[in-house]
């Protein structure tokens, strides 16, 4: 039965052989949104997507002890089935008046978020084009449904044009689905020009502002509210596992029969909805989000010290400035050795191999965390540096980091 | 030539560019084991292809492909359609 996984298990094993096995990390405790005890060690923590560091957020534990101790741990199914809590309504409005939208649905992932909306939305007949980066998730809710699917290269608004102009003769709604900031390199789509094409093409646009709700806008609605195309957004899907600090996700928009999705998204119908807890500590963490502006500020200073120190230590960056930060390695070895070395530094990161990468291309993965000092970048950078210089990647340049 | 032989050529065209011609492409050569390209190599080749083309190549498409004679099967269908 599980013969098919051999050659995954040899993957795996090559992985380990290094050192530890970057995907089973178990941390003995938490300390904070920047810190953890992992095998007796205090290490910092370069790579939770924590954004705003709202994990320990005081209001945030508070809100979520209270609806536990009133409504208990969990709603032990769907809320098809088992119907909806007064929080999950409650929190829907809330989401939809935060980013200015009419209707919000809740599910209980992000990805289940993709899941259900992508399969539902797009039906048999219909044509989703995604990005050639898109998350998993994206993929895994276009297999789902029966649309036709067709990719196109990322970030490329002429190639989107070009396929969109190949489709124009067949049947059925176009759906265009896009990122705010993709996971892996940090880059933000080139919104404006995706939104002329979508335009042009009578098409529909979905964008998932999973990793740049709460980091991108003025308010922090994400990569379409900088950009000012908002309008021209059909579709906001998201998360709250990564600014928000807990877990769950959400399709928002504005039109009338969102309901019928309800009842259509298989990911929403078949799977327990939310537990009060988390309810109540993201409906906070919205509070807390919009409350404190300065937390997007010092993510985004944090997020240039990362970048400014690892270019001047002399690494080649991956894309410009912002929460995620990765390093493009030169081979899977040499990835792993540079991710176990950091860990044995006291610096945990994220190790990002293919094909969960833009070509395949091994990279080393770091986001940053409102809540980190400039002393631990300042320390995480010295530990990237010293390390990058051991394994030959970094050669000269390191003097301004070092001293 | 015939629209095997031409979409067999862009083929070999396209591998040569990207550096991937590294065995003789007859249609019986597999993309993962004989020029490695893994899933999603395999998925930029076939984008590049399709740019070449100026076709489109839906991904449900694309899970039975594992030869470069199931490559032109599935190109020559799709440029015949186009055309």
């Amino acid at each position: 039965m599980l013969a098919r996984f051999r050659a995954l298990r040899s993957d795996l094993a090559m992985v380990t052989t290094v050192g530890r096995d970057p995907f089973g990390v178990a941390f003995d405790a938490i300390l904070s949104a920047t810190e953890a005890i992992l095998d007796g060690k205090r290490v910092l923590l370069l790579g939770t997507n924590n954004y705003l560091g709202l994990t320990f957020d005081q209001d945030c534990i508070d809100s979520a002890v209270a609806a536990t101790m009133a409504q208990g741990t969990g709603t032990t199914g769907s809320r098809i089935a088992n119907g909806t809590y007064g929080g999950h309504a409650a929190l829907e409005q809330r989401l939809a008046r935060f980013l200015g939208r009419r209707h919000a649905m809740v599910f209980t992932t992000g990805y289940q978020a993709n899941l259900g909306t992508l399969s539902a939305l797009a039906g048999r007949g219909d044509h989703l084009l995604l990005d050639a980066d898109s998350h998993a998730s994206i993929y895994d809710g276009a297999k789902l449904g029966n649309a036709q699917v067709t990719r196109f290269r990322h970030n490329d608004p002429d190639d989107l044009r070009r396929r969109l102009r190949l489709l124009a003769d067949q049947p059925g709604e176009k759906l265009i689905v896009l990122e705010g900031i993709y996971s892996m390199l940090g880059d933000t789509a080139p919104l404006r020009e995706m939104v002329e094409v979508k335009r042009e093409a009578g098409a529909w646009l979905l964008v998932d502002e999973a990793h740049s709700l709460g980091v991108l806008g003025a308010h922090g609605r994400g990569l379409a509210e900088a950009e000012g195309v908002e309008a021209d957004v059909d579709f906001v899907v998201g998360t709250f596992s990564k600014s928000l600090g807990a877990i769950g996700g959400f399709c928002a928009f504005d039109l009338d029969d969102f309901d019928s999705l309800r009842v259509a998204a298989r990911a929403y119908m078949f799977t327990a909805s939310l537990p009060p807890s988390i309810v109540a500590s993201v409906f906070q963490a919205i509070e807390a989000m919009e409350a404190q502006p300065q937390l997007r500020d010092t993510l985004r200073r944090n997020g240039q010290h990362l970048h400014a120190g690892l270019a001047a230590a002399g690494f080649a960056l991956g894309a410009m400035p912002s929460p995620i930060v990765s390093l493009p390695m030169p081979d899977r070895e040499t990835a792993i050795r540079f991710w176990n070395q950091l860990l044995d530094a006291g610096v945990y990161t994220n190790l990002a191999l293919g094909p969960a990468t833009p070509g395949g291309k091994p990279l080393l993965r770091m986001s940053v965390s409102a809540a980190l000092t400039p002393a631990q970048i300042e320390t995480a950078i010295a530990a990237l540096a010293q390390t990058g210089q051991r394994l030959g990647l970094v050669a000269a340049g390191l003097a301004a980091v070092e001293s | 030539m015939s629209d095997e032989q031409l979409v067999l050529h862009e083929i070999t065209s396209a591998l040569e560019e990207l550096g991937k011609r590294t065995v003789p492409v007859t249609m019986e050569t597999s993309l993962l084991h004989d020029l490695s390209l893994d899933s999603v190599t395999a998925l930029d080749f076939i984008m590049q292809l399709e740019t070449r083309l100026d076709i489109i190549i839906p991904m449900d498409g694309m899970a039975e492909i594992e030869t470069i004679g199931d490559l032109v099967g599935v190109l020559t269908r799709s440029t015949s359609k186009a055309g």
